[in-house]
């Protein structure tokens, strides 16, 4: 099971190395470059197939990493400012693609959310960007839109209600409500 | 504690016509931090109050206190006082010279008709020993913080030319434990100085961006009631509610136009956050911007004619107006790579702004002719400016320990003071436009 997940992960990040090159005109790799651990929104691969996954869920609804009985993440973190989806949560994204292709009865809201700095209604649409980041990774991974609803609580929902940069990291986030 | 000033029949009312309006006073006491270096020296003397207004607070407390945190007079203590005349017959000019006073407010209540209260006030010029104003206000004996407000208003405008704002009201978010499962989130209510407050909507869901329409008799604000956002009209007065928009997305910044008729609103409805009008009539909405970047809160020109918005549509965000009648936009702030929600100050010529400096968020003032610009505040995470409807001062959010509280700062930026809560954080204060607080029903 695990193999088959690291091997359409490795498809994922190619795919996205080969758009990458694509796209930028010198084509250089710069590993170093700090927004390199950052999505780059683009449509990287196919959908990997599923079948023959076993998708559980547990007593609220909320998925399992298919094929065992651990929660599958839905809390996803951004970068300040930002709303890239970072690479490293690819795997774990692309994880309830699969899980909403094979149960298009399930629908899911994204809710999008900021840290406390600058303006409550410039974070309420920062938020959406997040929400919709995630959105079109999974609708581009073969999701129907219809399954899929977003809403910005911007800042007005901390998960931490401190003041510093740790809390700030952990409210730029954007978390996948499974109904 | 507050609420049993004004008995508890007025209370019973309230309590009857507003559902949920009986909550703790959610600000605390003032805290002035600065005023100005040169402050006008005025005694106000204490008002002759009859034995029948024992139990209330001597109106000249609170008219020192209204004159006081305008940062601009420097009321005499009552123990240095050589005299207490209530009748202009009464006051001795040297006996004020003396103690370096400029001016004196005298003033004497009565019982009028209705039972209502009358108080008779007069203003004296020391330094050229003259009377400037002598003055009546009446109200019910429930109004008696709304009469010395009207006071104060009359008294700060014969001397410094400035209509007063003290009897004017604030709307502001109070919210209790936020993002914490037993989270509550209440629109409150209260008078400029922070007293009388109420709920006027409580709710587990979050609530945003409360906006008074011109007469003050509504509000405009977001709630997340229903699991989505959606825009709000409450009636003040009725406490009629009603969900005026509820599209997929964002539905938020709603703000009146200066006739009323018209709302400026944010919906994301067709793919991201644009400025939309709705016309309040037939609620027919017309969409303003069209552009793929962040667009939102929209704010009006006094003269209607255009609408100011934060936009990242040259990268970061930064304050555009818009032309009403032409639709031609154009950039309007320069300096910093953070410049948002911005208010017009009447006149057109100066805005106040949201200005991201060494990544701290400060209240900004800036001159649109000149483009200088200058922070008016010093703590950190301060947001939603609010002017006073006479320009004076502006009202605004910031943290203090961890908490957030309101704040008040002059245009200058010399006069501060603070409403902190004990009751939970306090933010986006709306100051109300002038009202007629003795015979408007409140």
């Amino acid at each position: 099971m695990t193999n088959q997940w690291l091997r359409s992960f490795v498809v994922i990040v190619l795919a996205g190395l080969v758009l990458a090159g694509c796209s930028s005109k010198g084509s250089k790799a710069q590993p170093a470059d700090p927004s390199a651990g950052i999505y780059d929104g683009q449509d990287s691969t196919r959908a990997p197939t599923t079948s023959g996954a076993q998708f559980g869920f547990d007593a609220n609804g909320n998925p399992f990493v298919p094929g065992t009985n651990e929660p599958l993440s839905r809390t996803f973190y951004f970068e300040f400012d930002r709303s890239q989806l970072q690479q490293s949560d690819l795997r774990a994204l692309e994880m309830h693609a699969s899980i909403l292709r094979a149960n298009p009865d399930r629908a899911i809201v994204i809710e999008g959310h900021a840290d406390e700095r600058g303006t409550r209604e410039y974070n309420i649409a920062l938020g959406e960007r997040r929400a919709n980041s995630i959105r079109s990774f999974l609708t581009s991974a073969g999701v129907s839109g219809r399954q899929v609803e977003t809403v910005s609580y911007g800042e007005e929902r901390p998960e931490d209600p401190g003041h510093n940069e740790a809390a700030w990291a952990r409210n730029r986030r954007a978390v996948l409500i499974y109904r | 504690m507050k609420m049993v000033k004004f008995g508890w029949l007025y209370l019973a009312v309230q309590m009857l016509l507003i559902p949920g309006a009986w909550a703790a006073a959610s600000l605390d006491s003032i805290i002035i931090d600065t005023g100005y270096d040169k402050q006008t020296r005025i005694a106000v003397v204490p008002f002759a109050q009859g034995p029948e207004y024992a139990n209330l607070q001597q109106m000249s407390d609170i008219v020192g206190f209204d004159l006081s945190r305008s940062g601009q007079f420097a009321p005499l203590p009552r123990n240095n006082m050589l005299s207490f005349p209530s009748q202009p017959a009464e006051v001795f000019y040297r006996d004020w010279r003396i103690l370096g006073v400029e001016y004196v407010v005298i003033g004497a209540t009565s019982t009028v008709a209705n039972g209502n209260v009358a108080v008779r006030f007069y203003l004296f010029d020391v330094v050229n020993e003259r009377q400037m104003l002598v003055d009546e206000v009446v109200g019910g004996r429930r109004q008696w913080r709304d009469i010395a407000h009207k006071v104060s208003d009359k008294v700060y405008e014969a001397i410094t030319g400035i209509p007063g704002a003290f009897s004017t009201k604030i709307l502001y978010v109070l919210a209790r434990n936020a993002g914490s499962p037993n989270a509550t989130y209440s629109i409150e209510i209260a008078d400029s100085d922070g007293e009388r407050a109420r709920s006027l909507f409580t709710s587990a869901q979050p609530v945003m961006s409360p906006s008074w329409s011109p007469d003050g008799r509504k509000v405009a604000y977001v709630s997340f009631e229903t699991g989505r956002q959606a825009i709000v009209l409450h009636d003040i007065f009725s406490g009629q509610r009603e969900l005026i928009t509820q599209f997929t997305g964002i539905n938020g910044s709603p703000m009146f136009s200066p006739d009323g008729n018209s709302l400026t609103l944010v919906l994301s409805k067709d793919g991201n956050p644009e400025i939309y009008l709705m016309d309040l009539g037939d609620r027919r909405l017309r969409r303003l911007t069209q552009h793929h970047a962040i667009d939102t809160e929209p704010s009006w020109s006094e003269d209607g004619r255009h609408i100011i918005f934060t936009s990242d549509r040259g990268g970061r965000p930064q304050i555009y107006q818009l032309e009403l009648a032409t639709n031609l936009i154009e950039r309007l702030t320069f300096v910093g790579d953070y410049n948002a929600r911005a208010r017009m100050l009447p006149g057109g010529k100066h805005l106040v702004f949201v200005h991201r400096r060494e990544r701290v968020d400060h209240i900004a003032w800036q001159d649109l002719e000149r483009g200088d610009v200058r922070v008016l505040t010093q703590t950190a995470l301060d947001e939603s400016p609010s002017l006073a409807p006479n320009g004076a001062m502006l009202i605004y959010a910031t943290q203090d320990r961890g908490r957030g509280i309101l704040g008040v700062v002059s245009l200058d930026g010399r006069v501060r003071y603070r409403l902190p809560s004990s009751s939970g954080d306090v933010r986006e204060p709306a100051w109300s436009p002038y009202l007629d607080t003795l015979r408007g029903g409140w």
